[in-house]
């Protein structure tokens, strides 16, 4: 009994990689709905973290998504990803206007030693579903994107990473002077999330 | 003060001594603990941001710009971690349109207007009323729709309103059974008045809202009248006799243009938006282009065209709401094509067989879409893309040939009455709640969608 119950909570470096990319995974997909990037109708709910998430049915962003999870799920493996940015910008001006941005901190003991680390489950589950709820309420506090938008993602890597052949070096694509608002954090104890949204700021005489 | 206490700030030996510094002035002016009290909290890039901007501001003020601010911005930088970290995107950016997912295009989706997501159409009906008695005869016109939401069908001898907004049915009339039965209803544009045509030849029109016959037109078709259509006060019908009478219903002696072209039942009866040209077909395979502005009361009408291609009945017939010259017409049994007309220039400009009999066609007025309905075998409707005219999906659950089909006044709703005596309501031309969301994410693309009317 005991025993079984030790072996539940023990979290490895893989099982932390998976757990963080499909984070990403189902909050990119929350963004885009959230934010409207994509049109409400190509999304589909599902359940997932004890909430009801929304997911992408248009192929593009599908793939687009799955190729990038997979890719982040390889680098925080390695231990080798720092940071993900989720940007959205104007369509037509390619400004940026929002910038989600998943800090990314890793044991690096773990990722050397190749030890694991002890956290349940049900209580990860419990902090990312925190993250998903105020991202599905951010849109109380966000300005309204009241035109057409795009997104991309930048990955800030370690330097000594290769690129992959389907990625090129990006610019940080910068928000001047941005307002600035601080999410929950998970921790799988191996990898901690931390996420902030900053976009741009609007009312510029106001403070 | 900075580089006075540190003469010697050349590049060897600027480390240490400036490490030093940093902690004075850390000390001494800002009071900053750390550059990072805690990593997760930090924004680097807003940090990044400000180191960079910082540094333009100072060198603007050559005072400032020395030798050991400039390292100290790189010292601060590194401590950033600014130089040990890659940004890395992907090449393929994500679509903003299905097609887009390939990196030659990738620059220049941002350009194009994004395609609308595929709508969902619902494959079976979304409610289905019963409507016993409904007589299956090809030739007549028994459902209209009105502009005030309430759906009129004829059952035999009666009419029954039903009023979509509330979902109530009353009774409109019943005609004696030697009148009866009804022929064709007409809603007049103003969603009150409607025109019931009956077998013995008289129109009676009815005011709805007071539920009152207000006169009966006679005098003019010698049988049934099977078509009807309104112009502004003008109501068009069109009787087994081949006559097409304009009635002015304003005014006592209500024939005032009598079209003669047809030598067999008029079942098609459809003025087009502009009110200037009426389209009308017959059970002689002709379909008529008649023009408004030719008319004249006291000699005959000579049709604008004649068109004999169609090799059946004509009945079903649609004026294109986005292009105001372009007729769809579709054939019976015989012929089972649906055709497209320049009615300018008479020119067909398509046709397409459908395989089965068109009873009856309506356009999607959001969208570049027409719908047909069917006879044997699979008494279908058939949602065609136009121009290209792919079938977009088919629509069964009617067991006998859908005959009448009617548009809600939104456009989105279409009610089809089928001889197995049944009224099926289709969500085919987009649901009007999912409608509205999307301007709202996207207003730019889809307002020029909405504006069609």
């Amino acid at each position: 009994m005991a025993s079984r119950t030790i072996a539940k909570d023990i979290i490895t470096l893989r099982g932390s990689a998976a757990i963080v990319s499909e984070f990403f995974g189902y909050a990119a997909n929350s963004i885009l709905y959230n934010r409207g990037v994509y049109p409400e109708e190509s999304f589909v709910k599902v359940k997932k973290y004890g909430l009801p998430m929304l997911l992408t049915q248009d192929e593009g962003v599908k793939t687009f998504i799955a190729n990038l999870t997979a890719q982040l799920s390889e680098w925080l493996e390695a231990g080798k990803l720092q940071r993900v940015v989720l940007v959205i910008m104007s369509k037509a001006t390619s400004e940026v206007l929002e910038r989600w941005n998943f800090s990314i901190e890793t044991d690096k003991e773990v990722v050397e030693k190749g030890i694991s680390r002890e956290k349940s489950d049900k209580e990860i589950m419990r902090e990312i579903q925190a993250i998903m709820r105020q991202i599905a309420s951010s849109i109380t506090y966000l300005p309204c994107l009241d035109e057409p938008c795009i997104f991309d993602v930048l990955a800030y890597t370690d330097k000594d990473v290769a690129v992959p052949f389907t990625w090129i070096e990006s610019d940080p694509k910068l928000i001047a002077n941005p307002q600035m608002v601080k999410l929950h954090s998970f921790d799988t104890k191996i990898h901690k999330v931390d996420t902030l949204v900053s976009y741009k700021n609007d009312e510029e005489g106001e403070e | 003060m900075d580089s006075g206490s540190f003469p010697s700030s050349n590049k060897t030996q600027s480390r240490y001594p400036l490490q030093e510094q940093n902690l004075q002035r850390r000390n001494s002016r800002e009071n900053l603990d750390r550059f990072i009290p805690n990593r997760s909290a930090m924004d680097f890039d807003f940090a990044h941001y400000m180191v960079m901007e910082g540094g333009r501001v100072e060198k603007d003020n050559p005072a400032t710009t020395s030798p050991s601010k400039e390292a100290y911005r790189k010292q601060l930088a590194e401590t950033l971690n600014l130089n040990r970290t890659r940004i890395l995107a992907f090449k393929n950016k994500p679509p903003t349109s299905v097609e887009s997912n390939f990196p030659e295009s990738a620059p220049s989706v941002h350009q194009p207007k994004p395609t609308k997501p595929r709508r969902h159409i619902p494959q079976s009906s979304e409610r289905t009323l019963d409507a016993p008695e409904l007589v299956d005869d090809y030739y007549l016109n028994l459902l209209d729709w009105g502009s005030s939401n309430v759906l009129a069908i004829a059952l035999g001898n009666t009419v029954y309103l039903w009023d979509a907004s509330d979902g109530s049915t009353s009774e409109l009339v019943t005609v004696d059974e030697e009148n009866g039965p009804v022929t064709s209803v007409s809603w007049a544009p103003d969603g009150r008045h409607i025109a019931v045509g009956l077998n013995n030849s008289e129109v009676q029109l009815w005011d709805s809202g007071a539920n009152r016959q207000l006169r009966t037109l006679r005098g003019g078709h010698r049988s049934r009248v099977g078509s009807m259509d309104w112009n502004n006060h003008i109501l068009t019908t069109g009787g087994m006799d081949g006559l097409i009478i304009n009635n002015d219903v304003r005014i006592r002696s209500h024939i005032v243009e009598t079209y003669r072209g047809h030598h067999q039942e008029v079942c098609g009866l459809k003025w087009s938006a502009s009110g200037q040209q009426l389209a009308s077909g017959g059970n002689d395979n002709l379909l008529h282009i008649w023009d408004r502005s030719m008319a004249s009361s006291n000699s005959p009408t000579q049709w604008l065209h004649r068109l004999e291609e169609h090799t059946a009945a004509v009945k079903a017939l649609a004026w294109c709401p986005f292009q105001g010259n372009l007729l769809a017409s579709g054939g019976g049994g015989g012929d089972q094509c649906i055709k497209f007309w320049n009615t300018h220039t008479g020119a067909c400009l398509n046709s397409v067989n459908t395989g089965s009999q068109v009873c009856s066609l309506l356009w999607n007025k959001n969208e570049r879409e027409l719908l047909s309905s069917h006879g044997f075998t699979q008494n279908q409707l058939t949602l065609w893309k136009y121009p290209s005219m792919v079938k977009i999906t088919e629509l069964t659950g009617h067991t006998s040939r859908v005959l009448f089909m009617a548009q809600s006044p939104d456009g989105c709703t279409v009610a089809s009455a089928a001889a197995d005596e049944t009224l099926r309501f289709w969500n085919v031309f987009g649901a009007p709640e999912a409608a509205k969301p999307a301007p709202k994410a996207n207003p730019e693309p889809f307002s020029s969608l909405a504006r069609i009317r």
